[in-house]
Parts: C-alpha cells; sequence; structure tokens
C-alpha cells in the first residue's frame, strides 16, 4: 500500500532528480559541465518508482542516461555534479564522467555507455546474489533501442533459464537517439513485444504514472526475490531534450512534444497529492528543501579542486596500480 | 610428481582451486556435462555439482556479462570461451567493460575473473577457429594476459590466475592440448609476470610463448648440434604482466634477440618486447632484432598449408641460422 510518507518520498526523489539534471545542464551551458550529458529530464517517474522499492543492498544498472538512478540510490548530488565537472568530489575523481556514474556503497553498479552491455552483467549479480541466497535483486533499466540489440536477447534468455533475481526495466521514451523506434523496430512494443520469446508476461506500463511505477516495481522484486525469477517490464515515458547535448531534438512532431509535456510526471503527481489532501506548504517545503540540497551541493562540486593529475596512473589493477610490466 | 596432459592439468587446477574457495564457479558452452569440446574440463560436474559448474547456451555475451556481473558482487568465476576466435562476439564485455570498469570507477570494484579459451593453430580447423589472439588482449589496458607452454604452468598459472584480483585472460593452445608432461604433486600455484629461463646459451636469446615453446627448444637443440650455436630460450609465460627484466637480463648477456611468433606479424606481442630492448638495453646489441612470425594472413586449413604459415622448428633455425651470418 502507498501512505503519505510514502508519497511525498516519491515526490522528493522525482523533484531531486529534476533539479540535478536541470542543474547539470546549466553548468552545461556555462562550460562548466564538459564533454556530454543524457539527460532523463520527463522519466523521473521511473527512477523514482523503482529507486524507492529497493531493498538498500539490491543492485541497480543503468545506461549513460543515468544520473536519476544513481541519485535514487542514495548517491550524494555533489559526488555526482562533481563528476560532471571533473572534480576531486566526484563519484569516481573524475575518471568516469557523466556517462559512468557508480557508487557501488549504494548498490549503483554503474552506467554503462555501450547499448546492451549491463543486461548480461546484471543478469551475472543477480546470479551472484542467487549464489549467495543473499535475498538482493539486479534492477537493470535500459532504453527503447537496446531491445534490438544481440545482447538484450542473450541476457533474457539465460536469466529466464537459470531463473535469476533480475528485473528488466525498459524505459521506452520512443526514440533510439534521434531515430522513432517504431521505424526501426518489428513489433509495436519494443521490449513487451518481445517477452513471450522468453516465456515472460508483457508488462506495459504508464512510466509518467510515479505509483504504477512504484507497484509495478513491488511487484517485480517480490516475485525476483522470492525465487520467482525475471521480470520484463515496459514503462512508456518521454524525453523532454534531445538525446544528449548535441540533439536540439527538432526531428519530433510538436504535438507529440505538447502531449507529453502535459503528462509530465511531477506537475501531475503535484496535482494528484493535493487532490489527495496533501498540504500545499508540505509539498512547497520539499520543494525549498531539493532546491537548497541542489543549490548547496552545486557549490561545493564548483568549489572541490580538480582531481590530482597522478590519479589518471593508478587504481588499474587491485593492487591501486597501473602497471604492465617490470 | 605426475605426468599429466596439458588438457587434464586444466581441469586440475579448477578442482585445486575450486575445492579451496567455494566462492569459485565456472560456466561455458558444454563445459559440464560434456566436459568440454576439449575434454579439458571433464570430472568437474561430477565432483562440485550443477550450481558451481555451469553450462550456457550460445551466447558469449550473456557468460562474460555473467561473470563480470558475478566477479563485482563478490564471487570468483571462470568462464570458457570455446574458441579464442569467439572473443570477437563479445569483446565488448571484455574490452569496454571487464577491463576498463575498476579504473573508470577509481577502484570502486575489482574484477577477480578467468575467462579461459583454446587459442592457436596447427590443427586444420581453418581461419576462424585457429587465430592467436593474445595480442588483442595484450592491447587493452586493464587485462592480464597468460599463455601457458606446459602441464606444469597450465596447472599453476591456472590457479594463480583464479587466485588473482584482477581480470586474467587466459590462453591454452590447442595444439597442446594432448602433450605431457610432469606436474608437481600437491597445490601447485605459480606467480603471475614471470618468464621462464628454459635453456641458457651464450650467442642468442631467443623469446616464445604457447606451441611456439617446444618448436623453439627443439630448434636451439638442432641450432647448437648443427650449426654450433648455443641459444637462451625464454618462455615468456604471460604477455601481461611482462618479464621484461628477464628478456633485457637475458639480452644483456648475449647480445642478441630473437622472437617467435605463431600471431600474426603486425602488432604482435614480439614488436613490443623488441621496442622495449631498442629502447632500454640498444648498446647491449650486437645485430638487429629478429622476429620470427606467422605472415600478415588469416590461416589456411590445409595441413601444408598452415604448415607454411605458422613458424615451424626448421624455419625458426633457418631464420635464426642466416641471422648469425
Amino acid at each position: 500500500m502507498i501512505d503519505n510518507t510514502l508519497r511525498l518520498r516519491l515526490y522528493r526523489s522525482m523533484l531531486e532528480a529534476r533539479y540535478l539534471e536541470t542543474r547539470a545542464h546549466e553548468l552545461f551551458l556555462q562550460n562548466l559541465v564538459k564533454g556530454t550529458t543524457h539527460l532523463a529530464l520527463g522519466q523521473e517517474a521511473v527512477a523514482a518508482g523503482f529507486g524507492n522499492a529497493m531493498r538498500e543492498d539490491d543492485y541497480t544498472f543503468c545506461t549513460y542516461r543515468g544520473h536519476n538512478h544513481t541519485l535514487v540510490r542514495g548517491a550524494s548530488m555533489t559526488g555526482i555534479l562533481g563528476e560532471l565537472m571533473g572534480r576531486d568530489c566526484g563519484l569516481m575523481r573524475g575518471k568516469g564522467g557523466s556517462m559512468h556514474l557508480t557508487s557501488v556503497e549504494h548498490g549503483a553498479m554503474g552506467s554503462y555507455a555501450i547499448i546492451g552491455a549491463h543486461l548480461p552483467i546484471a543478469a551475472g549479480a543477480a546470479w551472484s546474489a542467487q549464489f549467495r541466497n543473499s535475498g538482493q535483486v539486479a534492477t537493470c533499466f535500459f532504453g527503447d533501442g537496446t531491445t534490438n540489440i544481440g545482447a538484450f536477447h542473450e541476457a533474457l534468455n539465460l536469466a529466464v533459464v537459470w531463473k535469476l533475481p533480475v528485473v528488466f526495466v525498459c524505459e521506452n521514451n520512443l526514440y533510439m537517439e534521434y531515430t522513432p523506434i517504431a521505424s526501426v523496430t518489428a513489433v509495436p512494443r519494443p521490449a513487451a513485444d518481445r517477452a513471450a520469446s522468453y516465456g515472460l508476461l508483457p508488462i506495459v506500463i504508464d512510466g509518467n504514472d510515479v505509483e504504477a511505477v512504484h507497484m509495478t516495481a513491488c511487484d517485480a522484486l517480490a516475485k525476483a526475490r522470492s525465487g520467482g525469477g525475471p521480470s520484463l517490464i515496459e514503462a512508456l515515458t518521454y524525453r523532454h531534450g534531445g538525446h544528449s547535448r548535441a540533439d536540439p531534438a527538432k526531428y519530433r512532431p510538436e504535438e507529440e512534444v505538447q502531449a507529453w509535456l502535459a503528462r509530465d510526471p511531477i506537475p501531475r503527481y503535484r496535482a494528484q497529492l493535493l487532490e489527495l489532501g496533501v498540504d500545499t506548504q508540505m509539498l512547497e517545503g520539499i520543494e525549498r528543501e531539493c532546491m537548497a540540497a541542489i543549490d548547496e551541493a552545486t557549490e561545493t562540486a564548483r568549489a572541490s579542486p580538480l582531481p590530482p593529475t597522478e590519479i589518471a596512473f593508478t587504481n588499474l589493477w587491485a593492487d591501486g596500480s597501473a602497471s604492465w610490466r617490470n | 610428481m605426475a605426468e599429466l596432459t596439458y588438457r587434464e592439468a586444466v581441469a586440475a587446477a579448477i578442482a585445486q582451486e575450486m575445492r579451496r574457495d567455494p566462492n569459485v564457479v565456472f560456466i561455458g558452452e558444454d563445459v559440464a556435462a560434456p566436459g568440454g569440446v576439449f575434454k579439458a574440463t571433464l570430472g568437474l560436474l561430477d565432483e562440485f555439482g550443477p550450481r558451481r559448474v555451469r553450462d550456457t547456451p550460445i551466447s558469449e555475451q550473456a557468460i562474460l556479462g555473467a561473470v563480470m556481473g558475478a566477479a563485482m558482487t563478490g564471487l570468483r568465476p571462470v568462464a570458457e570461451i570455446m574458441f579464442s576466435d569467439f572473443f570477437a562476439v563479445c569483446w565488448d564485455l571484455v574490452a569496454n567493460q571487464i577491463a576498463k570498469t575498476r579504473y573508470m570507477t577509481e577502484g570502486q570494484c575489482s574484477f577477480p575473473l578467468v575467462i579461459r579459451s583454446a587459442n592457436g593453430g596447427g590443427v586444420s580447423f581453418g581461419a576462424q577457429h585457429s587465430q592467436c589472439i593474445e595480442n588483442w588482449a595484450m592491447a587493452v589496458p586493464g587485462l592480464k594476459v597468460v599463455v601457458p607452454a606446459s602441464p606444469a604452468d597450465v596447472k599453476g598459472l591456472l590457479a594463480a590466475a583464479i587466485r588473482d584480483p584482477d581480470p586474467v585472460l587466459f590462453f591454452e593452445h590447442k595444439a597442446l592440448y594432448g602433450t605431457k608432461g610432469e606436474v608437481p604433486d600437491g597445490e601447485h600455484v605459480e606467480r603471475l609476470g614471470e618468464a621462464r629461463v628454459l635453456r641458457r646459451g651464450e650467442d642468442v636469446t631467443i623469446v616464445a610463448l604457447a606451441l611456439m615453446v617446444p618448436r623453439t627448444l627443439e630448434a636451439a637443440t638442432v641450432l647448437k648440434r648443427e650449426h654450433g650455436i648455443d641459444a637462451t630460450v625464454i618462455d615468456l609465460r604471460s604477455l601481461v604482466p611482462l618479464d621484461a627484466r628477464t628478456i633485457l637480463k637475458e639480452v644483456a648477456r648475449t647480445g642478441r634477440l630473437i622472437t617467435v611468433e605463431e600471431n600474426p606479424r603486425a602488432c604482435g606481442w614480439g614488436a613490443e618486447v623488441a621496442a622495449i630492448v631498442s629502447d632500454e638495453a640498444f648498446w647491449d646489441l650486437d645485430a638487429p632484432i629478429k622476429r620470427i612470425t606467422t605472415p600478415h594472413l588469416p590461416l589456411p586449413s590445409a595441413s601444408n598449408l598452415e604448415d607454411a604459415v605458422i613458424p615451424n622448428v626448421a624455419r625458426i633455425v633457418e631464420e635464426i641460422r642466416s641471422s648469425m651470418d
């Protein structure tokens, strides 16, 4: 059951993610974030719904569009912004960057920038959990484009054959990078229509409805945890922006963009909460706190020194060194 | 000392480590019930059961993803990629994921895993089941690359690879599976990154790997007997870590360096060894460094054609002899 405490947590999680990525975008425009960013603005309900359903020691595997998934597991805003800005306070001290956010201590087992790679890796973590009988579940988030690469199919098949505690979550935002997913996929629902190939139920949910996402997540995690094996969930959602910083997303029809902006998960949930009788001041309080947190994180990250250059030459191997010969 | 075949030493090493550490697991295609297509893992399923020794689908990406995810969460997995040529269908997992993730995450996770694979030619399997790909692996920072030539080293180095906290690619030579050799009794574990001087001579230092080791040893005998050339032969045993020190030391003594490589010529490990020696021991050299390799070609299948391209004893003898004129 979803009570008001959980509702406010879901709202807060979405808001933190929204503010974090909006800030990341602003910092990019100020040239303080280098390289590239792949924002999930508009897709916060998936991260919030799932993240709040997980056990503390569960595993999250996500893609380069993974800021939200890393944040919701408990990684700090400072650590994430610092990593994007290439500062010493970054989660990986600047050695990973935006596309590889990882915080193992929080169960955020990595953001993977090669499409499909992390599905079999998540299956491997699930195999380990099964082997150790730890009760942990691995959840693996990926986009619609991933459903057309081989690793997707290899991972699903293995996960079902070995009955692994893993939940595969396709965030279908209708576009694989710049191309409409429907124009390059043999079936209308890129993930759900493939589920039957692996003996799984086709599950399609409104990925912009945070409570629906959360309840689906709870069911799939419970099934995995109790030995029921994997699930494949397709969450319909939409990117407010382009694929990456370089993409103004002009290829999307204006009416489609407007229709999805009207379904923005955050204002939508706010209205729902008010209807349920949640106090406006309570919500405004959360909004103020989240904004204060992102402002503080921004300042801390900006003040953080650059990573010392010597760390570029360390930690290739478990002994901390990078030496390959004597 | 017991006499084991190279293939028996594989199972002996995995069994030794599985008895010692309950977190060691082993997966691959046809490895459990069938005991491997080269029969190198016979008996493991019987002793350790299906929980620890598992057959997989033909899904190399899933196999390597599974061992990566397992290694980063507390297991110590061993995977088999049946033929090293098949690394080409899962190279993303090797080169982008397994090799880089520790570095990118600034050491947040480790990958104590081994990927073993049948490598090399000489058995007429054709161009897609005969390659030497240890150079592909050596070219990627973050992978250890171990290549044994004898049954004793298969056991000792594979055991060391399984205990190692970093990812190791372990290349078994398929033409050596049937060879026999003495293997120390009881627990046998070698150290990674130590070359071995198999024979010491005064005239020339020859560095070899895998199948080229027995061929080079035989060539050295012929060189001595028929041409009076006394060669040092080094079995390199691992490319990463690379034991440059042993090579430099022997070159300082003999003044000459020859590498014998089964791999196609361009960017072979011998080129790296040659670069190190010319850079760091140029004034020790009395002659140009020579590389004996397979030409830069895919491998042909017919035995006579294969034998015409992979360095054999006669060619090793002739190339070294003529370089000493």
